[in-house]
């Protein structure tokens, strides 16, 4: 993928300005400044506990901050969230779709909640279970798909109203490398389309292939941000290495990034 | 393959209208499941049948001597208690419902839609209500093919049914409070056994003065007691004349109890919802 710079004059798809998180009296997020251009896909790269989901549920508004600024597709999370939820949608690694219910009744529920009409919402299920390649299952119950069909599926149900942004919590968690490749597929599709994504995760390879832009997490900030190509340069080897330099346990005298 | 637009544009509507378009969406999905895996539904139907049979017939005749009532009378006596008794095992399913919800993402997927954040639970609260239906008619049915019968007008039956569905709302709020609170589905699961004495402490299998004499007076106090005793006395299965305070009251304190219980896990729910600072 190429690596596309935010000029100036674009407003980010996503913006956080210090944006800071407490709970139980502990520093989650503390001071996080993020910026995400539109139609780019942006990787959020951190250990275990680095605060990557509490920054997805923040954007998404379902979880509340400390202090800050945040912004989402124009809309800032705390004073308009409805404007915020008209424009967004979520995925994960949960994959959070009925199990019971079929592909295709997944797709007009959740269109129904969205609020389409009955009629559309059958014709929305119906191009989404196309563009996702689901055609043939959508009269399977889900507990009968695979992970990566599962997860294939809870994309579509993210993009019932074309969100312009996307956020994806971990979204190849747990999947197998053919199904990892099918989800790889559909996000750099969604992206050519110009939705702008935000995706975190464990996996580099995944940053790698899938990211225009990395940001690394740890402990509540951001220690580096960059192309993987840049963060690659500046670590003299792999992704793996720059991970693992940014993250490794430093001393008072190191500063982070 | 566009970003544009390709879903039609909403119509503005008051939000009041929207909180019962989407209660009833909400409540569909759970109805759709029902039809999909109606053993789910037998599941929940399991604990009331098998307490037939149990009480019913294995120690039946052994506490209708203990009333000094005939087995097939004490049998009569007994099912109105195992319907109040299925509504308190509801409880159960809502939680671990709930708590399914949680920990699959759903609760969190159905929160970031436009949406009316209130009708996720009220939806789930209208679905307990409607599958209430299913589930007693489906126990008066059995109840009835073991001699059990209302003596009393169709209007004492329909007002039965409405106290014991009254119950299950109030039970739906406290599942879905617990489904917020507890940590996951298997939690639920462990503590499933904590219903019995919430569905037996009281009027359902024997009445209460037939307790140990300091449980007797909690034991009347239970929500269940109230409405086991008013829907036997509006089925016409009373087996003697009430013993206590609750007994004498029983219409009233089986309309009192749903709706404090409700007053208070509603709001808590709602509040849990917005906060969900997990």
């Amino acid at each position: 993928m190429t690596t596309r710079s935010i000029a100036p004059s674009t407003r980010p798809a996503i913006l956080c300005e210090d944006l800071r998180k407490l709970r139980g009296g502990r520093t989650v997020l503390d001071g996080l400044d993020l910026a995400v251009a539109p139609g780019t896909v942006h990787g959020l790269l951190g250990p275990n506990g680095a605060g990557k989901t509490t920054v997805v549920r923040i954007l998404a508004t379902l979880q509340r901050f400390d202090s800050g600024r945040v912004r989402v597709a124009g809309c800032d999370v705390t004073r308009d969230p409805a404007g915020v939820r008209a424009r967004i949608g979520i995925a994960g690694q949960y994959a959070a779709v009925d199990e019971v219910l079929t592909g295709r009744a997944n797709l007009e529920w959740f269109a129904r909640l969205h609020h389409l009409r009955a009629k559309a919402a059958r014709r929305r299920a119906a191009d989404l279970l196309e563009r996702f390649d689901l055609v043939g299952a959508a009269d399977r119950p889900v507990r009968h798909y695979s992970g990566g069909m599962r997860r294939r599926l809870d994309l579509a149900v993210s993009m019932i109203r074309s969100a312009q942004v996307l956020f994806l919590d971990e979204p190849s968690t747990g999947l197998d490398p053919r199904s990892r490749g099918e989800v790889w597929d559909a996000v750099r599709e969604l992206a050519a389309a110009g939705t702008t994504v935000l995706l975190t995760t464990q996996y580099l390879q995944e940053a790698d292939q899938l990211c225009d832009r990395v940001s690394v997490l740890d402990r509540g900030r951001i220690v580096a941000d960059g192309s993987p190509a840049q963060l690659k340069a500046r670590a003299g080897g792999t992704l793996d290495d720059a991970f693992l330099q940014l993250t490794a346990v430093r001393g008072p005298e190191r500063r982070a990034g | 393959m566009s970003a544009a637009p390709e879903v039609p544009p909403v119509m503005p509507r008051p939000e009041i209208w929207w909180f019962a378009v989407d209660s009833w969406t909400v409540a569909r999905r759970h109805l759709m499941r029902l039809l999909h895996r109606p053993d789910e539904l037998l599941g929940t139907l399991l604990i009331p049948v098998m307490a037939v049979v149990m009480f019913g017939f294995v120690f039946g005749d052994a506490l209708g001597a203990a009333m000094t009532v005939p087995g097939g009378r004490y049998r009569e006596f007994l099912l109105p208690g195992l319907f109040a008794l299925t509504m308190a095992f509801g409880i159960g399913n809502t939680t671990i419902s709930v708590a399914e919800d949680v920990r699959g993402g759903v609760l969190d997927r159905l929160r970031s839609l436009p949406m009316s954040p209130a009708a996720v639970l009220a939806g789930r609260s209208l679905a307990d209500l409607l599958t209430v239906v299913v589930e007693l008619a489906i126990l008066m049915g059995l109840g009835r093919s073991i001699g059990w019968q209302w003596h009393g007008g169709i209007g004492g039956a329909v007002a039965a049914f409405g106290l014991l569905a009254l119950l299950r709302l109030a039970f739906s709020w406290v599942g879905i409070l617990l489904g917020l609170l507890v940590s996951g589905p298997e939690a639920a699961m462990k503590y499933f056994a904590l219903l019995f004495p919430l569905a037996m402490v009281a009027d359902t299998v024997i009445p209460t003065d037939l307790m140990p004499s300091w449980l007797a007076g909690p034991a009347s106090w239970n929500p269940l007691s109230a409405t086991v005793i008013a829907t036997r006395a509006l089925f016409g299965n009373a087996a003697g004349p009430p013993t206590s305070w609750v007994g004498e009251h029983a219409a009233l304190v089986a309309v009192a109890w749903p709706v404090v219980i409700t007053a208070t896990c509603m709001p808590l729910a709602l509040a849990r919802l917005r906060r969900s600072a997990r």
